[in-house]
């Protein structure tokens, strides 16, 4: 929930991370705009491989290198840009001030070493004051209060002592303990079953109104956001194409993408064709080497031939708060530039040929 | 724990008794004997030796022999050496393989482990390609061309070590430093590549990553998360490596005049001195299986998942 003139605590501007592979630059975040505001829970949604989950990583700065490189763009955390801070000041960032919760809490939590050893060590490491015993306490407050009975003894667990359910809450306590402005939480509910689904999304709504954290929330699965989150980020290869309110993405979604993805969650109330699951056609585009045009446009069934397939559609404001970046809504002034900008640079590529 | 170790313990009597009896029958099979030299021997000597050793008795008579002995400790008479018994050349030859074998062991594991973790951190810059490349020239050059080029070098060239011998008077450690560096190489390459691959998986898992994510340290996260789950498939190397490393090196201990329990693998085996085959085999099993049991006790207290009962 957010508060009226909350602070800001999370603002990206045009952020670029690229990967360098044999087959060429994989432009797996290109340019992308977005803010979050204290005890704001943003939803960012899309397809496997469009970019979310390196998108996160990059505000973390754990982008795998090589080869994986942020080229370009800013993330302010707190009013400083945190592409710019060194090594060390990072590593007092992550886990103290942005926490990070993963998509498999079965593989995330170290299989080696006890929940007390794993949660111990992250406090003390931002708060160097903290004993050994005060921290093992309020590790156990922690537990219990993401609802793990027992936490007493159970800390002194193993991690595969645990269900998955409980790892994930061990690893949401363990991302709480030095009360994060900002949690991101990469599909966190993905590897577990329903009812848990269920218990993990409500406690990390529970964080995010008590102690006013605000939340990233990754994920594909539009009914969670529709659930938790106050905002919605629609990306699609690399870019956000989308950006809304949640209410208004859902009551009208401008982007045929958003459409396309809405349609596609199974509804007791509406029966597609034949009673079949409606589903966007095709594949999403391989990154590499994408030619200047709308990502989208081969699986739009609004495509213009002639324009999406030959120019990067313009970002249109449809409300104060409602952004797409879409061909639908370009002014006509805006099509004839574009049109005529692609058909020079055809021009000049058939010359140079 | 307990209950699980003396299991595993007792485990090893029915394993010791299939190779014993394997190896005895084995030897036999193959053509040749003990006592047939170039010349022909008399019938009649021929037939005086092999009552002496009980050759003449049914093959299942002998075999209840042996067993018997060995049981008692007796890994019976040498059927070349005729003043001595197989007890006594391995008991003097094996505490001198065990010597070289455990500070060549010692070496490859520090040295191996160190250069692993050093090259999987640099991944692909220069400390990477020397160590693996350190490794590469260990696996592949073999050990008749290493151990006279550190002979030529440290001990012709340099003069800083004498080129064999074992224990000399004076100061006799010195002869001991040249072989087990020989003996260690090949074993350091391996515990390097492998200590390497199995760090850079390591550090690509998820739990690494979340330990990243809290914050910590490079350092930290190499030494206290990823260490553990690295080290696995080096114990498990080691068993099977520390059997070979400390029953010895014919090589090694012909060219630097060490002498171990190598050399008796071979020569034994063209003697067909069956005894002191089955002698061998039975101290190199003996030890592979007790290192086997280890490596499985170490792996318990590494990895928190497997528990024993």
């Amino acid at each position: 929930m957010i508060e009226k003139d909350a602070k800001l605590i999370l603002d990206v501007h045009g952020l670029q991370t690229y990967f360098k592979t044999d087959a060429g630059i994989v432009k797996a975040v290109d340019g992308i705009d977005f803010s979050v505001h204290e005890g704001e829970t943003l939803g960012i949604v899309g397809e496997s491989g469009c970019g979310k989950s390196v998108t996160n990583l990059s505000v973390m700065r754990l982008v795998q290198s090589p080869p994986g490189k942020i080229v370009g763009g800013e993330v302010f955390f707190e009013g400083d840009d945190i592409l710019k801070v060194s090594e060390a000041e990072m590593r007092n960032i992550r886990g103290n001030k942005i926490s990070m919760i993963f998509q498999d809490p079965m593989t995330s939590l170290n299989p080696f070493l006890r929940i007390s050893t794993q949660m111990i060590e992250t406090i003390r490491l931002h708060e160097t004051n903290v004993t050994k015993q005060e921290a093992l306490a309020r590790s156990i407050q922690l537990l219990k209060n993401v609802g793990i009975p027992g936490a007493e003894e159970r800390i002194f667990c193993y991690p595969h002592q645990f269900s998955g359910g409980m790892r994930q809450r061990v690893m949401i306590a363990m991302a709480l303990s030095c009360n994060a402005k900002l949690l991101i939480a990469d599909e966190p509910t993905t590897a577990l079953d329903v009812t848990i689904q269920a218990q993990i999304l409500e406690l990390i709504q529970k964080v995010n109104h008590e102690m006013k954290t605000a939340v990233i929330l990754i994920t594909h699965d539009l009914g969670v956001v529709a659930g938790m989150c106050d905002n919605v980020c629609v990306m699609y290869a690399g870019k956000i194409v989308e950006k809304a309110p949640t209410d208004k993405i859902y009551k009208f979604p401008a982007h045929p993408y958003t459409e396309g993805l809405i349609m596609s969650v199974p509804r007791m109330d509406i029966k597609g064709e034949k009673g079949k699951l409606f589903s966007i056609e095709g594949q999403p585009p391989n990154v590499i080497d994408l030619p200047e045009c709308c990502a989208f446009h081969p699986r739009c069934h609004k495509a213009m031939q002639g324009l999406c397939n030959r120019c990067y559609p313009p970002t249109v404001m449809l409300d104060d708060d409602h952004e797409v970046t879409c061909w639908l809504y370009g002014d006509e002034k805006q099509k004839k530039v574009a049109m005529a900008r692609a058909d020079e640079r055809e021009k000049s590529e058939e010359v140079s040929k | 724990m307990a209950k699980y170790v003396l299991k595993r313990l007792l485990g090893i009597i029915p394993t010791m008794l299939i190779i014993v009896t394997l190896s005895f029958f084995i030897v036999r099979v193959a053509p040749g004997g003990p006592f047939d030299g170039e010349k022909k021997l008399p019938d009649v000597v021929k037939k005086n030796i092999e009552a002496k050793y009980h050759m003449n008795e049914p093959l299942l008579k002998q075999y209840g022999r042996y067993i018997l002995g060995v049981i008692q400790g007796d890994l019976g008479p040498s059927y070349k050496y005729k003043d001595h018994d197989v007890n006594f050349f391995i008991g003097s030859s094996l505490p001198n393989s065990m010597i070289l074998g455990v500070i060549a062991i010692t070496l490859a594991v520090v040295f191996g482990v160190t250069f692993g973790i050093l090259a999987s951190v640099n991944q692909n810059s220069w400390v990477d390609y020397l160590s693996m490349g350190l490794a590469v020239i260990g696996i592949s050059i073999p050990l008749f061309v290493i151990c006279p080029v550190l002979q030529l070098v440290f001990a012709m060239k340099l003069q800083w070590l004498p080129t064999s011998g074992w224990f000399r008077s004076g100061d006799p450690w010195t002869t001991v430093i040249m072989p087990s560096v020989a003996l260690s190489f090949s074993y350091f390459a391996n515990i390097a590549r492998l200590m390497r691959s199995s760090m850079l998986e390591t550090l690509r898992s998820d739990y690494i990553r979340t330990a990243k994510a809290k914050g910590m340290k490079r350092s930290t996260i190499i030494f206290k998360h990823a260490m553990k789950g690295a080290l696995l498939p080096i114990v498990s190397y080691l068993g099977p490596a520390f059997a070979g490393i400390v029953t010895g090196s014919v090589v090694v201990e012909q060219v630097f005049r060490v002498p171990g329990l190598g050399k008796f693998f071979v020569q034994s085996s063209f003697n067909r001195d069956y005894t002191l085959i089955v002698g061998v085999v039975i101290v190199y099993s003996v030890i592979l299986v007790v290192m086997n049991f280890i490596v499985d006790v170490i792996y318990s207290f590494l990895d928190p998942r497997i528990s024993y009962q």
